[in-house]
């Protein structure tokens, strides 16, 4: 493996495989001295073109506990206004010698271009680029459901398991990256959200759609249900908006005590973060022990352990 | 007082091999040609001689963004590329809505030579959809525009549009309607469907083009007067212009060659020299563009041409311009998708590249005339035997965002002549005019 860009280029065997190295990895980090001395003197870069806090920490304390250096790149420009361009920022850090740059950004395709631009010989992480994919926020994910129901879970795929995502998906990076990992696993997925926020085109994705939560909950048995957050700024913009106001989406697609309690017991609940209490999930979910909305945070430093080390010391065991 | 040429056992239209003899601009003698003493002999066995190519649809950039493209560049492309005419947009920098601009741009392409350069007017002032341009002083002009185009903005309010349509039947104009609806498109990145679904790119979707096909086709019924769709790029737009014809409503179309060879898949390398304005569509949309031009619902070939600096291409998607260059490589496509596929003779590609432009564009008294005796000699010499491969690095326009580069294309433009002048000729036949 010499990037992670997108879910869709990984086999079954890539996943559990990085799967089962962040297991390891999350076994390493219940020891009195958590760091490890793999990545010394390999640069990791964090390319930041958007704020993320949560995923620049979640990568930072991940590479610093393989012992890499670390270098966070805040890299200012949007759409609206150009910054640096994509191409002097990647000559940059090839400049300053990065093994791997872990880049999150505003542009769909942009951890592409960054990797096939000929622009740098590291590794690229996608740690999400616009409304395409963030294969670790999903590979995240897809520990979190195994380790809490599959018995086994080392070497295990998720036959079997029924996993529905509600939300935003035309925008979502999140469910991108789910819907071919979690089907590449073996699980079944289920889309729920409004006819608006399904992009146009999605026939082909391995998944079912549904437009209400209460249908998903009636007619799948569902193991998982991961709650997307929602943009503020879908709801306004008037003629724009992609539905008609907070109350009615919470009202459809909330996940409030009552749904929560028509869940299979086993269920659990989930949300990439930081959550909207009171508009996608009720206080009441979000707290449930049912929830593992905090565990997904610690299995996110494991996993990203575990891509880092097989894109850097793998390729070296490789060579 | 230049010397006489003669191109000797051309293929005419590619149907009837014969000889040309030109002298002071003019096709003085077709068929079993006398050779003067003094004349330059073109050898043309097995080259297609083809009445001089028309684009109806070019951007040259200049004045505005020279670093991108100019008059000169853009011409000398253009004469590589087979054209002996091109219309220039308007969207330059000043906008091309005042006889002024018109006329500047129109005389320093008289004053280059390697083409005519006529150039399109704005509809509205500043390309903003608000006022009527002063389309009867363009029309009036040293430049004599006919055609009138906001292109790279739809004209989108219908009222606007409905007085365009009326007020150019004063000097016998028409619209050229890049066809868009602007609200169905807002952020649109690429054609809507299965891959923009995947990419996560926003979706540009066929109907943003075909309503306001749709909308137009009736304001020019109801009016009376001609409309010219732009680069149409979808099946269903054919279908809406196929249901125009047959009402009798002065509708007539075009498509870029682009268009009818790459699709939507293109998208998948992020690669921003893909992203076009309307976007690469589906192979289902290619073929019915194909099936379309070669029925005749599509009128012409025209290339959308579209310079860009290479900053605004070597970047994110999102940020890069739209267009790409098309004066070079369109034979070369139109041969490969049209020509060796059967779909369409040299006669077709006489008439789609040539004389239905210059009749569209009203240039037809100089244009797209027939390779005949006593008519001007504007030529174009094809050899359809001579692959090549394209190298960004290697073209005439300033600019390098083709699509093409790595790609062989079947044949190209080797000689071509306005007015009787060679304007580009191949180096395998410099030695003729040495």
């Amino acid at each position: 493996m010499r990037h992670l860009l997108s879910t869709k280029d990984l086999t079954k065997s890539d996943a559990i495989l990085i799967l089962d190295t962040a297991a390891q990895m999350a076994a390493t980090q219940e020891r009195e001295v958590r760091k490890l001395p793999t990545l010394r003197g390999k640069t990791v870069v964090n390319l930041f073109f958007e704020d993320s806090t949560r995923t620049r920490i979640s990568f930072e304390a991940a590479a610093k506990r393989l012992s890499a250096d670390v270098i966070n790149f805040s890299a200012k420009g949007s759409s609206v206004s150009k910054g640096e361009s994509l191409k002097d920022t990647a000559l940059t850090l090839q400049a300053m010698g990065a093994d791997a740059v872990v880049v999150r950004h505003w542009a769909s395709g942009a951890a592409y271009q960054l990797a096939h631009g000929g622009w740098l010989h590291g590794s690229v992480l996608n740690a999400g680029d616009g409304t395409h994919q963030h294969p670790t926020q999903s590979l995240l994910d897809a520990f979190t459901i195994r380790k809490h129901l599959v018995t086994s879970p080392l070497g295990a795929d998720l036959n079997g398991l029924t996993v529905a995502i509600v939300g935003d998906v035309l925008h979502s990076r999140v469910a991108r990256s789910n819907v071919h990992l979690l089907h590449t696993l073996g699980a079944k997925v289920v889309l729920v959200a409004p006819a608006t926020l399904v992009p146009v085109g999605i026939d082909p994705w391995p998944c079912d759609v549904v437009h209400t939560l209460d249908e998903a909950i009636e007619s799948y048995d569902i193991d998982a249900l991961m709650m997307l957050r929602v943009q503020r700024e879908r709801m306004t913009g008037g003629g724009s908006a992609f539905f008609p106001s907070p109350a009615e989406y919470t009202r459809i697609y909330g996940l409030d005590g009552d749904r929560l309690r028509r869940l299979p017991d086993h269920a659990i609940v989930m949300h990439p973060g930081p959550m909207n209490r009171g508009l996608e999930i009720s206080a009441e979910a979000a707290d449930s022990p049912r929830s593992v909305i905090v565990e997904q945070v610690a299995n996110g430093v494991a996993v990203r352990m575990a891509a880092l080390y097989l894109l850097l010391a793998g390729e070296e065991a490789a060579q | 007082m230049s010397r006489p040429i003669v191109i000797k056992n051309a293929s005419l239209y590619g149907d009837t091999t014969a000889s040309l003899l030109i002298e002071d601009g003019v096709i003085t003698a077709v068929g079993d040609v006398e050779t003067p003493d003094d004349a330059v002999v073109v050898e043309a066995d097995g080259l297609v001689a083809l009445p001089g190519l028309v684009d109806l649809h070019t951007h040259l950039r200049e004045p505005g963004r020279e670093d991108a493209e100019t008059i000169e560049t853009g011409s000398r492309a253009a004469a590589r590329g087979g054209w002996t005419a091109v219309h220039a947009m308007a969207n330059t920098n000043p906008v091309a809505d005042t006889a002024g601009v018109v006329e500047q741009v129109y005389s320093r392409g008289q004053e280059i030579g390697l083409c005519d350069v006529f150039p399109v007017g704005a509809v509205t002032v500043g390309l903003k959809g608000e006022h009527l341009s002063e389309m009867g002083a363009m029309a009036s002009s040293k430049a004599r525009v006919r055609l009138f185009s906001d292109d790279g903005v739809c004209v989108y309010d219908p009222v606007i549009m409905r007085r365009a349509l009326e007020y150019v039947k004063t000097f016998d104009g028409a619209v050229v309607q890049h066809a868009q609806d602007l609200r169905l498109t807002e952020g649109a990145q690429m054609h809507e469907g299965e891959v923009s679904a995947e990419l996560g790119l926003a979706g540009w979707p066929a109907v943003a083009e075909e309503s306001i096909v749709a909308r137009d086709a009736l304001l020019a019924e109801h009016v009376g007067s001609r409309v010219h769709v732009q680069h149409l790029s979808t099946a269903g737009s054919v279908e809406i212009v196929r249901w125009a014809k047959d009402r009798a409503i002065q509708v007539t179309a075009e498509a870029t060659p682009h268009h009818l060879l790459l699709t939507d898949e293109s998208a998948r390398t992020y690669d921003p020299l893909f992203k076009v304005n309307p976007p690469l569509r589906t192979q289902a949309d290619v073929d019915a563009l194909r099936q379309a031009v070669a029925d005749g619902t599509i009128d012409i070939i025209a290339t959308d041409h579209a310079p860009h600096a290479s900053e605004d291409k070597d970047c994110e998607w999102a940020s890069a311009s739209f267009g790409m260059l098309g004066l070079e490589t369109a034979l070369g496509v139109i041969q490969k998708v049209l020509v060796d596929t059967g779909a369409c003779t040299w006669r077709d590609v006489a008439r789609l590249m040539s004389e239905a432009p210059a009749r569209i564009g009203q240039v037809d008294d100089r244009h797209g005339r027939p390779l005949a005796e006593g008519e001007p000699a504007n030529i174009t010499l094809v050899d359809p035997n001579a692959a090549w491969t394209v190298e960004a690095d290697q073209l005439a326009s300033r600019a390098r965002n083709t699509p093409y580069g790595g790609i062989e294309l079947p044949g190209r433009a080797v000689a071509t002549f306005l007015r009787g002048v060679p304007t580009h000729v191949d180096p395998t036949l410099e030695g003729a005019f040495a």
